[in-house]
């Protein structure tokens, strides 16, 4: 068996040496991504759910993330999470800190974690985690949990990745104009106030509630460091799953991030391209830069 | 924005009943403004927790903090449940409040590097640098 063969056997085995290594293969860019992933069954992985968990750092994310593992996996379900924290602008390196708050799940054979980096990625993903998503749902994986770096007001790339967005708030953090402001959650599928026996959580709600009004979405309220609301959240997002599947919202959205993946890739391809034509051409850049960005594009298409 | 090419993936988590984790964490500040993707696994954690999130996670090197007194017994039980989960390849460096009479015991059993107290940083950069770089080099990654 070559070495492509035995990591897509591997995954299908549940192989946790497997899943890890084939992760790396897609993050690293190397030369066996394309084959693993072209062999990744498309059905499968329609027939997962993808939940992105979202919010300000340090709202309680990854804790949050830990408790729905430990529900998940008390109702039998094998669950897979990506984890992803920023890569440091400075020095390339990384500090991921996530994993800490899922470990009591480290020996359980049926939650698979990953750590992964943005490496220079804007929008709080990484350019991998798609792929990896898909690789976990072919290891049985239902539902795969993204947790984004935390965000600002404007990082809404885990929207169209995800089939469904949590986005999360703590109190404490802002003022009532801060829910009024355009972004990520206008587009959330479920809203969730965390440390929600913390000063200013009530407020916080209702602000909130009435900032998505006119909408349908749910507000739920959790303290991740106790499971008060964690099963009431796990049942809404089974709830809008579903909601989502009977009406097409589901397979539109998939088909919508596919596309968005296709051109994330495209463009990180062309980028390289782009940048070595035009170092090569010039050791100075003069002008406007938008004309010449068209002049390099045309150049670039033509050859 | 441009990001350097990183160095590799490390776990640095401390092994056993020891909850000082102030090296740990100069450790794995240090390696990232190194370029390397540290994944800290926090304190109190079983030699299987280790091994069972170093091959989940993929990593090029296991860096652990030990100040217990309890590492040759931890460190053996590390290296059988890397060796049972596919990981006996992943290179192993240790540091803290080792003996030095311990030191080549636990070398001859596997572990790559041993540092303890005053050891400047860069030295501790350099042993994780040459232990990445060569697992990477038998990963052997081809960028297409």
């Amino acid at each position: 068996m070559n070495e492509i063969d035995e990591i897509l056997h591997g995954i299908r085995q549940k192989d946790p040496h497997a899943i890890g290594r084939a992760i790396s293969i897609v993050e690293e860019g190397d030369q066996m991504a394309g084959a693993i992933l072209q062999t990744l069954d498309d059905e499968t992985v329609f027939t997962a759910t993808i939940v992105g968990i979202t919010g300000s750092p340090g709202v309680g994310k990854s804790t949050l993330v830990g408790q729905l593992i430990s529900h998940y996996c008390r109702q039998g379900h094998r669950i897979g999470v990506v984890a992803i924290d920023p890569s440091s602008p400075v020095s390339g390196g990384a500090f991921l800190g996530d994993r800490i708050r899922m470990m009591r799940h480290t020996m359980d054979q049926d939650v698979v974690i990953r750590s992964m980096a943005t490496r220079g990625r804007p929008g709080g993903l990484c350019a991998a985690a798609g792929a990896a998503a898909r690789i976990m749902v072919s290891s049985g994986c239902n539902p795969v949990i993204i947790e984004t770096v935390g965000i600002g007001q404007a990082e809404v790339d885990v929207v169209s990745l995800a089939d469904i967005t949590v986005l999360v708030f703590a109190p404490g953090l802002g003022d009532d104009i801060q829910a009024m402001k355009a972004g990520v959650i206008e587009m959330a599928d479920i809203l969730v106030v965390n440390k929600a026996d913390c000063p200013g959580a009530d407020a916080l709600a209702m602000e909130i509630e009435s900032a998505v009004h006119g909408r349908s979405c749910p507000v739920c309220r959790t303290i991740a460091t106790d499971t008060t609301g964690i099963e009431k959240l796990a049942s809404v997002i089974h709830d809008v799953a579903q909601k989502k599947r009977q009406n097409g919202q589901f397979a539109g959205n998939r088909q919508k991030a596919r596309e968005l993946e296709v051109l994330d890739w495209a463009v990180e391809m062309m980028r390289a391209k782009l940048k070595d034509h035009l170092r090569s051409q010039s050791k100075q850049i003069k002008g406007d830069p938008r004309t010449i960005a068209r002049k390099l594009i045309e150049e670039i298409c033509v050859s | 924005m441009e990001v350097r090419q990183q160095r590799g993936r490390i776990l640095i988590g401390k092994l056993g009943l020891d909850g000082h984790d102030r090296g740990a964490k100069i450790i794995a500040r240090s390696l990232c403004n190194d370029c390397f993707e540290v994944i800290y696994t926090g304190i109190r954690r079983t030699p299987e927790e280790i091994a069972s999130a170093a091959i989940q996670e993929d990593v090029d090197a296991i860096g652990l903090s030990l100040l217990s007194g309890a590492h040759n017994e931890l460190v053996q039980a590390l290296l059988k449940a890397l060796q049972q989960t596919k990981g006996k390849d992943i290179p192993v460096i240790i540091g803290g409040i080792i003996p030095q009479e311990d030191i080549p015991h636990l070398k001859e059993d596997g572990v790559h590097e041993v540092f303890t107290p005053g050891t400047p940083i860069q030295t501790i950069l350099d042993a994780f640098r040459k232990v990445t770089d060569e697992y990477r080099h038998k990963k052997h990654y081809q960028t297409s």
